[in-house]
């Protein structure tokens, strides 16, 4: 069956698996920039902490993905659902780039703006939400920008333990050895990776337009 | 400051330790009269720009007192000590993503004036600093040139009309001649404000230019505070040096006339 007609025919399976997809995708994100993100300021507070966090998240990104859903199996309540157990897994390898470019972000403000900030009276709480964040924010955006590509490929692993997805079409495709199934997860997968890519990219830019 | 007390900013016994350790600064006594302009003359880490943050207390001294209008900085409200002290440094620190005007309006802001209070004081103390509110007040900072951020900076620092103004080496980034220019109009700006300024340099015709009195610095000890024309006449070991380079460039100028 030549390609589009085999995409027409599976078309309800491809749109659940894409929706199976980007639901892993964005709560895996949602809970990186959650987390990410404060852990980022705290950083940035408490440099201290640098090498421990960075370093930790590091080796997590060692880890690879089929054998970090391994390992996470026996974990109570997370194991006992391979959804769950997908975006921790997700989360954690969306993590490092959020959290570094966070820190990253903050610790670029130049000395002087600081400086000027605070021995003007501005609150801990006011350098951060008026000064630190703002100028920090395309950076951070581009954090996330890279993380999300990264998980939208990461998450096709995903399938290998039962948790949907359009790694659904790739394993079996493998299975089968027909290209179609494997270009029904693949081609969905790439477009929603390029998406992401281009709209984050867009937000970020405009980020850097405002702020000059 | 009605219930004033003579000095606007005092020194009592003042060290400051970097660490616990290194001494920056050592057994520093000094009053700042309320209105004069006091320049703290000095090298390069004779302990001025420290001197200065001790005042709003970027920094905290390890023994003595510093008293900001009569209370120790110590019992003020660090946030209300710093709002009440107006603070122009060398790369002008202005915010990037914030218009001059918003610049400007930064701490009336945080000390939620009305808005109508706001913009008409944005305006005057950009007027004051010789930039056209209509042609300045919605660039970016990076739309300005050295001079005209420099003014931003100092703008900004007088917008909360304080009763202190801090100044670190506010116009050492710029070029001769619109440095030469700047300090003219601060000399200008200083007529009109009743302003105790407490200004750091390391140039000596600077110092002998905008100041009332100068401080003279040397390894975190103060060595003499003169008013310019006593520096000139000094015979005091530690000014020679200063008292030298300026001649020199004097010199040059006698001779080329």
């Amino acid at each position: 069956m030549p390609l589009p007609d085999f995409f027409v025919a599976h078309k309800h399976e491809m749109l659940t698996l894409t929706g199976e997809h980007l639901w892993l995708v964005g709560v895996s994100m949602v809970l990186a920039v959650a987390i990410g993100v404060p852990l980022g300021i705290f950083l940035s507070r408490r440099p201290g902490w640098n090498s421990l966090i960075l370093g930790a998240n590091n080796i997590m990104q060692t880890i690879p993905s089929l054998a970090l859903f391994g390992l996470l199996l026996p974990v109570p309540w997370i194991g006992a659902r391979a959804d769950r157990l997908a975006i921790l897994a997700l989360t954690l390898y969306a993590l490092l780039p959020v959290v570094r470019n966070t820190y990253t972000g903050i610790a670029g403000v130049d000395a002087p703006v600081r400086e000027a900030a605070i021995g003007m009276g501005l609150t801990p709480r006011q350098l951060l939400w008026q000064v630190e964040l703002p100028l920090a924010s395309n950076v951070i955006v581009a954090g996330i920008r890279t993380a999300t590509v990264i998980t939208v490929g990461v998450a096709t692993i995903a399938a290998a333990i039962g948790a949907g997805g359009l790694g659904e079409f790739i394993f079996r495709g493998l299975a089968m050895v027909d290209n179609n199934v494997i270009l029904a997860g693949a081609i969905p997968a790439a477009l929603m990776a390029l998406s992401a890519d281009f709209l984050l990219g867009l937000i970020q830019r405009s980020l850097v337009r405002t702020h000059h | 400051m009605n219930d004033s007390p003579a000095a606007a900013i005092e020194f009592v016994d003042v060290t400051y330790r970097i660490n616990g350790n290194r001494t920056l600064i050592s057994d520093l006594n000094l009053s700042v009269r309320r209105g004069e302009t006091l320049m703290l003359l000095g090298r390069s880490g004779s302990g001025k720009t420290t001197t200065l943050k001790l005042i709003n207390r970027l920094l905290a001294q390890s023994e003595g007192k510093v008293l900001v209008d009569g209370r120790s900085t110590t019992e003020w409200d660090v946030i209300q000590l710093r709002r009440h002290i107006g603070y122009a440094i060398q790369e002008a620190g202005l915010f990037p993503h914030y218009t001059v005007e918003d610049n400007v309006a930064l701490v009336p802001r945080l000390e939620r004036w009305d808005a109508a209070r706001i913009s008409a004081r944005v305006r005057e103390v950009l007027h004051l600093v010789g930039l056209p509110y209509d042609e300045f007040a919605q660039r970016y900072p990076d739309e300005l040139s050295g001079g005209q951020r420099q003014r931003v900076g100092l703008a900004r620092a007088l917008a909360a009309d304080p009763q202190i103004l801090l100044m670190d080496e506010p116009f050492g980034a710029l070029d001769p001649i619109t440095r030469a220019e700047i300090q003219h109009e601060f000399m200008q700006l200083k007529k009109t404000l009743q302003t105790t300024v407490v200004f750091v340099t390391h140039d000596v015709a600077e110092a002998l230019l905008l100041g009332d009195r100068i401080a003279l610095m040397d390894s975190g000890k103060i060595k003499g505070v003169f008013a310019p024309a006593e520096f000139l006449r000094s015979p005091d070991d530690s000014v020679q040096p200063y008292i030298n380079a300026f001649r020199a460039t004097q010199h040059i100028l006698d001779s080329g006339a």
